[in-house]
């Protein structure tokens, strides 16, 4: 048959048989990447998204330094079992600020899209200590090294301003005042009024009980309070969500 | 082609460089003992959290990619370097492009990018980005280096004495291409500081995670599988004394399957925030996917043809042939568990973790045993391994592992998915979700058990490979070798 002859023209010229092989494997990644861009509804509209605070981007980079992604997901799948367990199911618009995306692909423990505010920062900082203190029956790994490591934050400015590099909004006002909302965010006497009004909902305390350093426990707890919390759900019915 | 392989070829009329094919395998051996003991580590921890001691350098987090990084980029990378040089020289009778020089200049470069990644993970360096968790500094590294492995391999392909390109070099280069395209895709961030190691994907969210899985599953598809198929497509024919079974299956084969592959990553991310029609085209390229590997795999097994007899005889010829076995077994659960109402359930769970061992011990790692077995007494002008024995050892102590993992992992995964999802007679949830999380321990500490047979296996494959470099052969093998029972080879190949 002639469509094995002509085969043999790409056995003999290596070339052509590179190419080939680029177009082949190009198609498929870009049918499904780039609609992904193009379309319009990937990313449904609601309102609260916004970008994180100095200090819960700070503690976004603990959880992804530490692989806590490795045995827990930010994504709750549209069941009715995930839903009564974890809550509203996630939407693409809740992680569109996410560089990257902590989705995950296991649940070792338990899913965290919706985690903030179910705990109080008391149980995050004795749980981060020793989790099996609050959950005996937990195989998490001690995470206690953080409530004495103090937040390296001199440079949390230049990690709003890459991040605004790859696309999130983050303001000339946001960058500037950087170093002062991580502070108040950690230490409330500090004044918060400004922080609020950039970062809307942002859940500041004195998260460890020390309030003369941050350390990586503050940042850490910050983040893990604002997770599901930014979209107000009882204003939207199911069809505002369709994709 | 085919009578290509049969052709016995002298190193004296080409001068391979056997040197650095030497040393892949050694780092092979090396890196595959490394990759078995961390994963038994991250296995007890699971089952005995307590060893977690508490620095955070040793935390389940921060082992778990050196394990996975180990087991893929060192062990299955040095393998499927060392190999594809080999092959790339014998079937285009030359020898490496570039010279020695470069191809050291690339054993050294790899080794020296596995370390810069494994460093990384211990000291909290990562990009979150599941098989591609080295940052940008490391990336850009191995960027220059996979540049270098392109060239060598196509560099020699073009100053072939053969007029075909064989089809095992058609598997390594689609493996060496497609790489390059996800590395450099997925791993596009900017970083906070030249002088830092933090960076910034230059996603977010639901295309971050695309991207992600995009490059996920073919990291999956192409260095674990089209690679591994160039390992097939030489060392199977080679060690059956067989041509490959059916030519036309092969191109079909190569075509269909990096074509479809390609299409299936969304399926790690079924009933997410993922649009519901990526999903869907993601299960059904996943799907489709199962024929072409099938095709690849009864194209492996079918080479035995008259020479079925030699599993009896030759240890060696059945570490490449069951881990094609194995290679079909993965390869249907694998399209089984891309369909939707399926993932609903495994997804999340240990089910993933034991199908993706099911490939990574009884397909990736059983041929890359084969080929390790088979080319070192070649590489080191043996006239056959130190012991065919222990060999066998190896293969039944590691298959008794891999089934001990794969089972347990069905058992605790399929149970866990329906703990999650069972309610009381009450309409409330039954389980809360630390109770699913004590249900899964007996079946961890299996596991691990599993894990500990299979790095028992490695330990008398370093052994065997030691006393084989040295020169020494037991009794049975110089038995085996008087009555014929396995193919002796010409020692100059």
């Amino acid at each position: 048959m002639s469509l094995w002859k002509h085969h043999e023209h790409v056995e003999k010229n290596s070339i052509l048989l590179l190419i080939l092989i680029l177009i082949t494997v190009s198609i498929g990644g870009i049918v499904e990447i780039v609609p992904l861009y193009t379309i319009e509804s990937t990313i449904e509209e609601v309102e609260g998204v916004r970008p994180y605070s100095p200090l819960e981007l700070a503690g976004r980079n603990i959880y992804i330094r530490e692989g806590c992604y490795s045995c827990h997901s930010q994504q709750v799948r549209p069941f009715r079992d995930e839903v009564e367990r974890y809550g509203h199911y996630s939407l693409a618009a809740e992680s569109m600020y996410d560089h990257p995306f902590q989705w995950g692909s296991k649940r070792t423990g338990p899913d965290l899209a919706r985690v903030g505010g179910k705990y109080s920062d008391e149980w995050h900082v004795a749980h981060m200590i020793e989790p099996q203190a609050v959950v005996p029956e937990s195989i998490m790994p001690p995470y206690r090294f953080l409530i004495e490591k103090e937040l390296r934050h001199d440079d949390i400015a230049d990690h709003l301003r890459a991040n605004r590099a790859v696309g999130v909004p983050y303001t000339d006002e946001m960058i500037e005042n950087a170093v002062a909302d991580l502070r108040a965010q950690a230490n409330p006497e500090l004044g918060i009024d400004g922080l609020l009004e950039r970062y809307p909902n942002a859940h500041a305390a004195n998260f460890d009980g020390n309030p003369r350093v941050v350390t990586e426990m503050d940042a850490l707890v910050a983040y893990l309070q604002i997770l599901g919390r930014m979209v107000d759900f009882s204003q939207y019915e199911v069809e505002d969500l369709i994709q | 082609m085919a009578e290509a392989i049969g052709r016995r070829e002298t190193a004296a009329a080409v001068a391979y460089n056997e040197e650095v094919v030497r040393w892949f395998m050694l780092a092979t051996v090396f890196w595959g003992v490394v990759a078995f003991l961390m994963g038994v580590v991250i296995a007890l921890q699971l089952a005995y959290p307590w060893l977690n001691p508490g620095p955070e350098y040793f935390n389940f987090g921060r082992l778990r990619p050196v394990h996975t990084s180990a087991a893929i980029f060192a062990f299955g990378g040095n393998a499927l370097l060392g190999t594809s040089l080999f092959v790339v020289q014998r079937t285009c009778r030359a020898s490496l492009f570039g010279g020695p020089g470069l191809a050291a200049f690339l054993f050294w470069g790899y080794q020296f990018f596995i370390l810069l990644a494994a460093s990384g993970y211990v000291l909290g360096i990562t990009q979150s980005r599941e098989y591609a968790e080295p940052e940008w500094y490391a990336d850009l590294w191995l960027t220059i280096i996979w540049v270098t492995y392109l060239v060598i391999y196509l560099g020699t392909i073009i100053r072939r004495r053969e007029p075909h390109i064989y089809v095992a070099n058609w598997f390594y280069l689609a493996f060496i291409v497609t790489i390059a395209m996800l590395h450099i895709v997925n791993n596009l961030a900017v970083p906070v500081s030249i002088f830092g190691t933090k960076s910034y994907s230059a996603f977010s969210g639901v295309q971050d995670a695309l991207t992600q899985w995009w490059y996920g599953h073919n990291a999956v598809g192409f260095f674990l599988t089209a690679g591994f198929l160039g390992i097939m497509y030489y060392f199977i024919p080679k060690r059956a004394d067989r041509p490959v079974y059916s030519y036309r299956l092969s191109i079909v084969h190569f075509w269909s399957l990096i074509f479809l592959y390609i299409w299936a990553g969304p399926h790690h991310l079924h009933y997410t925030a993922l649009p519901e029609w990526t999903q869907t085209l993601g299960m059904t390229f996943s799907v489709m996917l199962w024929m072409p590997s099938w095709g690849g795999m009864i194209n492996g097994l079918m080479t035995l043809s008259g020479a079925w007899d030699k599993l009896r005889t030759d240890p060696v010829l059945r570490f490449l042939v069951v881990s094609v076995g194995f290679y079909g077994m993965s390869t249907f659960e694998g399209p089984v568990m891309s369909i939707r109402a399926v993932n609903g359930l495994s997804h999340y769970t240990d089910w993933t973790i034991g199908h993706v061992h099911s490939g990574a011990l009884g397909w990736v790692a059983f041929i890359s045993f084969g080929a390790v077995y088979h080319l070192v007494p070649r590489l080191w002008n043996q006239r056959e391994l130190y012991s065919l024995k222990l060999v066998s050892y190896h293969f039944w102590i590691s298959t008794i592992g891999i089934v001990l993992y794969i089972t347990s992992m069905w058992i605790s995964g399929i149970m866990q998915g329906l703990m999650w999802r069972a309610y009381d007679h009450l309409g409330f949830l039954q389980y809360s979700f630390v109770e699913t999380v004590e249900a899964m321990h007996p079946f961890y500490v299996v596991r691990a058990l599993g894990g500990v047979l299979f790095l028992i296996g490695s330990l008398i494959m370093v052994y065997n490979v030691w006393r084989t470099i040295r020169g020494d052969v037991s009794v049975e093998t110089r038995e085996a070798l008087r009555q014929g029972a396995v193919a002796a080879p010409a020692p100059a190949e």
